[in-house]
């Protein structure tokens, strides 16, 4: 969190510790009572600049969250009060006040599944697809996650005012366009998740192959995936997708710290010293794939993650189930058609059945005018044409590679591969 | 006797000319009020900024929804619907089924009602008693 907070202080350690673990739920109530997003985190913002003085003098309350949350609305009404140029001011004090009374008589405020309502509400507003997706990514980190919008700047590698500006904009927009504040409907519940999904997929992405500058991997942008991901598992533990994408998240980040070797360059699966795999996280990420699997709808997230597990399965990549991979990569191509997924197959069958039927594969996505600059599809053309014994035209795919790929790291692998064609 | 529609066009300026201009709104308020004492005006509303906009197509029988005001410059203005809606979820749902949003755009702005407009042009500076409110739409 911000403000200068000393980590070794237990009392700041009090405050960061609640930031973590009630921000997201207090916000989330928040903007349901109060009905506008800005003065609802603002005033949480309050609250938590109030802790740092208060928990000090007065001790670390027994229950940190309540104490924020009667905090937070007490700043809220306060905002209110002082500024008259917001909206539906009246109703919203009113509101806030009968709420501040009833809180005052120690009534229980809100039952657990009305917690969990408002964090679901939480998470489809941000997602909504009306907001452009940097703005859901930057939404959904800053309120959910709880990372400030310096730290998602520099996730992003973008300034920190521009990303100031696109969460202020967002925000702007959900007020003024009223952008509902609800779990969508049943008949677009199903739709409107998928969206949600795929932010989360995306924020973990963004951390777990980095698109811009030289670090492959942004761990806390995968940290902050996967706590999305179990709090999805929490919130809607019903749909396998949920479970799929966590396992999903769970089982590349496992290999985290094995994807760049100690030279900082990048390591594919068959190059990965298996040592380093977090088995721990390995055995959470097959337990929740067995959880996806028991809900018996697959999902495009639960077939990656079952191609991600046999794999990680395997003693190395020469005893790996090539051909079962292959299959379940017909399966998700059924499911969702994508040039990505049909270049994974191919690749699966050029392992399974040998590269010749590899390449079979990949002739019609090599004529896509919309795949010309996508650097994969050159590196796995390259690789299969290596290995089918054409070393001139091995060259000049990996060059093409080269030339397409912004990864510094990635870089390096593709040039190392590109000399010992030459080399041997 | 015939309806016109005056569609007024202007750049979206920085918060500080945006202040200036929002301190030129008794004027408006001049005009709303003549023109309705001649009888010539049918309605009047002020929409938010550009940046509140959603961008409505149905292509293929799929619906989709983009952030942001319509930006293909060869489709004009054809036709206009003011719905009441509980939210934005229902004006995009209707949208879509508007039958030009199969071959053109349907852009969805939210309108500012006239108490937030008097209260814009106030926090601004604007001098406008609370009467001014029946002439803002």
């Amino acid at each position: 969190m911000s403000g200068g907070v000393h980590p070794a202080d237990p009392l700041s350690d009090a405050v960061a510790r609640a930031f973590r673990d009630e921000r997201a739920s207090v916000l989330a109530t928040l903007i349901r009572q109060a009905g506008d997003f800005q003065l609802a985190e603002d005033a949480v913002q309050d609250a938590f600049e109030a802790a740092v003085t208060a928990w000090p003098r007065d001790g670390i309350p027994a229950n940190p969250g309540a104490w924020i949350t009667t905090a937070a609305r007490r700043r809220a009404i306060d905002r209110l009060r002082r500024d008259r140029s917001l909206a539906d001011r009246a109703e919203r004090l009113a509101e806030l006040t009968r709420l501040d009374a009833q809180d005052e008589e120690d009534q229980p405020m809100d039952d657990e599944s009305s917690i969990v309502d408002d964090r679901l509400r939480l998470i489809f507003t941000c997602c909504h697809p009306a907001l452009e997706m940097p703005a859901r990514v930057a939404l959904t980190l800053r309120t959910l996650g709880g990372l400030t919008t310096g730290e998602i700047a520099r996730a992003f590698l973008v300034a920190e005012p521009t990303m100031g500006k696109r969460i202020v904009r967002a925000k702007r927009k959900i007020a003024d366009a009223h952008i509902p504040y609800r779990v969508p409907a049943d008949e677009e519940l199903p739709d409107r998740l998928r969206g949600v999904l795929r932010v989360v997929y995306l924020i973990f992405n963004e951390g777990y192959a980095a698109t811009k500058g030289d670090r492959l991997v942004r761990g806390e942008l995968c940290d902050e995936a996967i706590r999305l991901g179990e709090l999805l598992t929490q919130l809607m533990p019903d749909d396998a997708e949920v479970w799929g994408l966590l396992s999903l998240m769970l089982l590349h980040d496992a290999r985290r710290a094995a994807r760049v070797d100690s030279q900082g360059r990048y390591a594919a699966l068959d190059a990965q010293d298996r040592s380093l795999w977090d088995r721990d996280r390995i055995a959470d990420g097959l337990t929740t794939l067995e959880r996806a699997v028991s809900l018996r709808r697959p999902g495009e997230y639960q077939l990656q993650a079952a191609i991600t597990a046999l794999q990680i399965q395997a003693p190395d990549a020469e005893n790996t189930d090539w051909p079962e991979i292959a299959e379940l990569y017909g399966a998700l191509a059924r499911l969702n058609p994508s040039p990505v997924v049909e270049l994974n197959r191919a690749v699966a069958v050029g392992l399974a059945d040998g590269p010749a039927a590899g390449l079979t594969l990949l002739e019609p996505l090599l004529g896509d005018p919309a795949l010309e600059r996508y650097q994969p599809l050159h590196a796995a053309h390259a690789e299969l044409l290596r290995r089918i014994g054409d070393t001139g035209a091995a060259a000049s795919a990996y060059e093409r590679a080269i030339e397409l790929t912004t990864n510094a790291v990635e870089r390096a692998e593709l040039e190392r591969r590109l000399g010992a064609l030459h080399a041997g | 006797m015939a309806h016109y529609m005056l569609l007024v066009y202007q750049e979206e300026v920085d918060p500080a000319q945006q202040a200036e201009r929002e301190r030129e709104m008794p004027m408006f308020v001049e005009l709303h009020r003549s023109l309705r004492e001649a009888g010539l005006l049918v309605g009047v509303q002020r929409l938010h900024s550009t940046e509140s906009a959603t961008s409505v197509r149905v292509r293929g029988g799929d619906t989709e929804v983009t952030d942001g005001p319509f930006a293909v410059t060869k489709e004009v203005l054809a036709g206009y619907y003011i719905l009441d809606c509980a939210d934005l979820d229902e004006a995009l749902k209707q949208a879509a089924r508007v039958p030009a949003a199969r071959w053109g755009t349907v852009e969805v702005r939210p309108i500012m009602p006239a108490d937030e407009w008097l209260r814009v042009s106030r926090k601004a500076g604007a001098d406008l008693p609370d009467e001014a409110v029946e002439d803002m739409a």
